[in-house]
């Protein structure tokens, strides 16, 4: 999910950008040459994640598992999100230079949140496991809508409509994240509960 | 999957050196980016074409490149003239087009695609190794660059990875559908990917010690920006600072 280059006004991507180059370097503080090593090659396989169609109906959708970079990465999402999202316009030119700072923000902000909302949760019991990780796919692709629609509302307010369809759109998809982001949770604490990082750092 | 055609061009702007390129890049969206009339995001539009004849992109290879901007772009000309209300040119029914809504649907789309013309001719013509080293002679944190080139490198191990598994699910008669089983599946294999990606990150990051890795960022490439380079950027700068200018003073 992501906002096109030329639509926002230039106040909007410019403060996107100055809070995106805050919250990434507040992350990279947090990365030492471990974790950094592990954050590019987990940053990689959300690349690829983000590749996997699943249907609803006659339509499909592909993955965006924006939750489940927050839970497993914590602040260093905020890095990890935005190097992926630079190399996707890259290639694929989903967005460009300009709206850099707020579709990572957009994806980011929702994706650390659901950290510290969902990890404390994670760990007590298999059915909890589960409810965490729905919640925080649902609510990560919710809040993204919600920051995707904020962010045209300031443009103008004349897009007002636009964003409430946005995020009307989006519902189908918040709750198929959710289901993924549950299950792909419970399967992580199952056979690999040290992905995630040990803790929740509240600093 | 990914497509690296642009890199491999031979022009003059595949030539310059990657911090001009970068800064050039950044200064000439940043100015578009700003522009709020349709005559100067058309000039915006013009510029980006003339770099791309520079850099000898082909229509068709931007064109595969604009694809899901023109989508996105066609959505919202079905949508935003619609939304406003004030000062309607047409009326059908309850269906009412408005002039500022079409005007701000043709300034987006010019800005857009124009945004994306020049990303494309500037950027996408080099390599993703030559794009970290210009970032990091730009003073762009260590850790930052090592994250691109480092998540770059591994998108295709990790890919590898994901077409094992989904082929191996395929062999068991895994087909996908609108249902929980199928989604279950998605998730276990995106699942997987993790597992396996976070255990390679481990030996990776042991090889890397083993060969004196201390966390510090190092390019061997050198570039130098001479004089045309640097000429370039200013034609550029300029360009972009006095359509935005111009717009202030008169179209306004």
């Amino acid at each position: 999910m992501h906002i096109s280059e030329g639509v926002l006004s230039g106040t909007v991507l410019g403060a996107g950008a100055a809070v995106a180059i805050g919250c990434t370097a507040l992350g990279l503080k947090k990365l030492d040459d471990q974790k950094m090593v592990h954050t590019a090659i987990l940053a990689s396989a959300f690349f690829v994640a983000s590749l996997i169609h699943v249907n609803i109906g006659p339509v499909s959708v592909h993955l965006i598992l924006n939750g489940v970079v927050g839970l497993l990465l914590g602040l260093a999402a905020f890095p990890a999100i935005l190097t992926a999202l630079a190399l996707q316009s890259v290639f694929f030119q989903y967005g460009g230079l300009t709206a850099l700072g707020v579709n990572t923000l957009i994806m980011a902000v929702p994706a650390v949140a659901v950290h510290y909302l969902c990890r404390p949760l994670l760990g007590r019991s298999s059915q909890l496991n589960f409810v965490a990780g729905f919640l925080a796919g649902t609510l990560s692709i919710m809040g993204a809508c919600l920051l995707l629609g904020a962010a045209l509302w300031f443009t103008d307010e004349q897009f007002m409509a636009t964003s409430v369809a946005i995020i009307t759109g989006h519902v189908p998809v918040m709750i198929i994240e959710g289901l993924i982001t549950g299950f792909c949770v419970s399967f992580l604490m199952r056979v690999y509960p040290e992905i995630l990082p040990k803790k929740v750092m509240l600093t | 999957m990914i497509d690296r055609s642009l890199e491999q061009g031979d022009s003059f702007i595949h030539r310059i050196d990657p911090r001009i390129r970068i800064v050039t890049a950044l200064c000439l969206s940043m100015t578009a980016a700003q522009c709020t009339h349709p005559a100067v995001a058309a000039g915006f539009l013009s510029i980006s074409v003339v770099l791309a004849l520079i850099a000898k992109l082909k229509a068709g290879q931007v064109l595969i490149r604009l694809k899901p901007l023109l989508w996105f772009l066609l959505m919202m000309w079905l949508f935003l003239p619609l939304t406003f209300t004030e000062d309607i040119v047409y009326r059908y029914g309850w269906l009412t087009v408005s002039r500022a809504g079409v005007q701000l649907c043709t300034m987006i789309s010019l800005k857009s695609i124009g945004i994306l013309i020049i990303f494309t001719s500037l950027l996408a013509t080099m390599p993703v190794a030559t794009l970290g080293a210009g970032l990091h002679r730009l003073r762009v944190p260590d850790k930052l660059v090592f994250l691109l080139l480092m998540t770059y490198r591994y998108i295709a191990v990790i890919r590898q990875e994901y077409n094992r598994l989904i082929r191996a699910a395929r062999f068991r008669g895994f087909r996908p559908g609108t249902n929980l089983h199928s989604y279950r599946t998605y998730a276990y294999l995106a699942g997987m990917l993790f597992v396996r990606a976070s255990h390679r990150a481990d030996r990776v990051f042991q090889a890397m010690r083993c060969r004196g890795f201390t966390g510090r960022f190092r390019s061997l490439d050198v570039y130098t920006a001479d004089g045309i380079h640097i000429g370039f950027l200013v034609i550029c700068g300029a360009a972009g600072i006095s359509l935005l200018i111009a717009e202030r003073l008169w179209l306004n």
